[in-house]
């Protein structure tokens, strides 16, 4: 038997191609050439304009304020307790978030008139103050009627404004659970309490976790805010480290970085979790 | 087969969607045991109509009785009824969250209150009588549909009902897997179980139906036994259903 004779002829037109400027810039080395010429400007226009004020930098003084290395091993420094204070209050808050958005979710879904215009009014109370204020609110007005302590009123703070954000994340979730579903649950008697805890909100995870993922993210950036009624937490662990130090500059790129290396490792771990929780239809 | 006990009896049910009347003065009785196959062109009020038996929509006017529970809405005992009436769907239904077996035993553990090992006992039981066994710990996604509509019968048997109710079981399903579940649900009929079928399975309504019913626009048109329904029709209408669904 001879070999297939090779049919493999282009028949048609070929494919228009992109105009030539198009090409050039779509490409992959010329746009990481582009970004990498335009970081540098950055950097540099930063240092430079640093020297011309005369800014004595000093990133060796940094690293103690991170971890110190003594005979027992590492020892944390004041950023990580700081640090800490922020994830602890950021994973309370959440936490707290959580619950009561799962309530004004559920509400919202009830049916119940007086159900849903307590939702409503409370999400649309909470959504249009600005963080800040709320905090004020909280701190200053409802702090010294309720006996709340700083630490206290910045939890409550974070978790009834991120709750408004996180019952519409459960509520799209949940209704994004085809009808069937709920269907098939009441045709075998369930109650509507067990129809939620056992079909619909396992379901609903997997759609819920993306947007809750953004969330969380959004819950520990906005914790800096309480640094402006002096709870420990790590922008403001910064800002005194400044003001003993005068190095604004490093501590507050350094802060920076902080925060950006939790919320980076938080989406990785997520993206496993995402894995776990999907299920094809 | 049937004794002549009513187990579903509606009077005079008016059912509406906002201005869309979707069941007109329905009269229809089920005895104990009886196998009613419902049909009707698209539209006609079928699927209300067997839905309003377990509850999941709502009559707007006359009585509907069902296993001697009154359904309205709001009404106490719905989740009673429920659990005494088992629903297979177009569409399966299935959790897809959870494999075969929870699938068939989150009914009788959380409603019933049945342990692991009993509800576990239960569920192989009748993952046996729908002829597959050897899927019990695969998830929903990975069966072809006609393994799953079985699946989906077996859910509704573990509950042990004593009426089934079946909304066009075979409609979204390959035409190569119509008989799998139309041959499993013939098996049912001779457990003595009271079943209304909304089909279009003619071959199957033929072999197990003892009443025949055919609805038009929310009416029931004609209830006969099959011998005379697919015979003589008393209604013209019936009779042009019939020849163009048996024509082929």
């Amino acid at each position: 038997m001879s070999a297939a004779p090779d049919t493999h002829q282009p028949r048609g037109a070929a494919l228009r191609q992109p105009p030539a400027i198009q090409r050039f810039f779509g490409s992959t080395i010329v746009s990481v050439l582009i970004y990498a010429a335009v970081m540098a400007a950055i950097i540099y226009g930063s240092f430079t304009g640093a020297q011309n004020m005369g800014y004595n930098w000093q990133w060796h003084r940094v690293p103690q304020f991170l971890w110190t290395f003594t005979d027992d091993g590492i020892e944390m420094g004041e950023m990580f307790y700081g640090l800490g204070v922020t994830i602890q209050l950021s994973l309370t808050a959440f936490a707290l978030a959580t619950a009561i958005g799962l309530l004004i979710a559920l509400l919202r879904l009830s049916g119940l008139v007086v159900g849903s215009a307590v939702a409503i009014a409370f999400l649309e109370f909470i959504r249009n103050i600005p963080l800040l204020v709320l905090l004020y609110l909280f701190y200053y007005v409802l702090g010294p009627i309720f006996g709340l302590d700083r630490y206290t009123a910045s939890v409550l703070t974070l978790a009834v404004f991120h709750s408004a954000l996180i019952s519409e994340i459960l509520r799209a979730g949940i209704n994004a659970v085809a009808v069937g579903q709920w269907e098939a649950a009441k045709s075998i008697g369930m109650t509507t309490g067990q129809t939620y805890r056992y079909i619909i909100l396992p379901q609903s995870v997997r759609f819920m976790l993306p947007p809750m993922t953004g969330e969380v993210v959004h819950l520990i950036k906005s914790s800096a805010i309480v640094s402006v009624i002096a709870v420990a937490e790590l922008t403001t662990i910064g800002r005194n480290i400044i003001s003993d130090t005068f190095m604004s500059f490093e501590i507050w790129f350094t802060v920076a970085l902080v925060y950006m290396a939790v919320t980076l490792i938080l989406s990785v771990g997520v993206s496993f979790l995402e894995k776990r929780y999907a299920v094809d239809q | 087969m049937t004794d002549r006990t009513p187990i579903i009896e509606a009077t005079n049910m008016d059912k509406f969607y906002g201005d869309f009347h979707a069941l007109k003065d329905v009269n229809i009785t089920v005895h104990k045991g009886e196998k009613m196959v419902v049909c009707g062109p698209s539209g006609s009020g079928k699927s209300t109509l067997i839905r309003c038996f377990n509850g999941l929509e709502f009559h707007n006017s006359g009585t509907l009785v069902v296993d001697g529970i009154e359904v309205y809405e709001g009404a106490k005992q719905i989740r009673a009824l429920r659990q005494e009436v088992g629903m297979v769907f177009q569409q399966f239904n299935l959790f897809p969250h959870l494999t075969v077996l929870e699938n068939l035993m989150i009914g009788p553990m959380k409603v019933r209150g049945l342990g692991r090992t009993k509800a576990e006992e239960t569920a192989r039981k009748y993952l046996d009588r729908v002829h597959i066994p050897e899927q019990a710990d695969k998830y929903p996604s990975a069966l072809s549909g006609g393994q799953q509509q079985r699946v989906a019968i077996a859910r509704s048997l573990c509950m042990e009902t004593r009426i089934m109710l079946f909304d066009e079981p075979t409609s979204a399903l390959d035409p190569e897997m119509i008989n799998e579940v139309l041959d499993v649900m013939v098996e049912l009929v001779d457990t003595g179980m009271t079943m209304v079928v909304v089909t279009h399975e003619m071959g199957f309504a033929r072999k197990v139906a003892d009443t025949m019913v055919f609805m038009e626009a929310g009416r029931i048109v004609e209830s006969s036994p099959p011998e005379q329904f697919f015979t003589n029709p008393s209604s013209e209408r019936c009779r042009l259903f019939l020849d163009q669904i048996l024509e082929h």
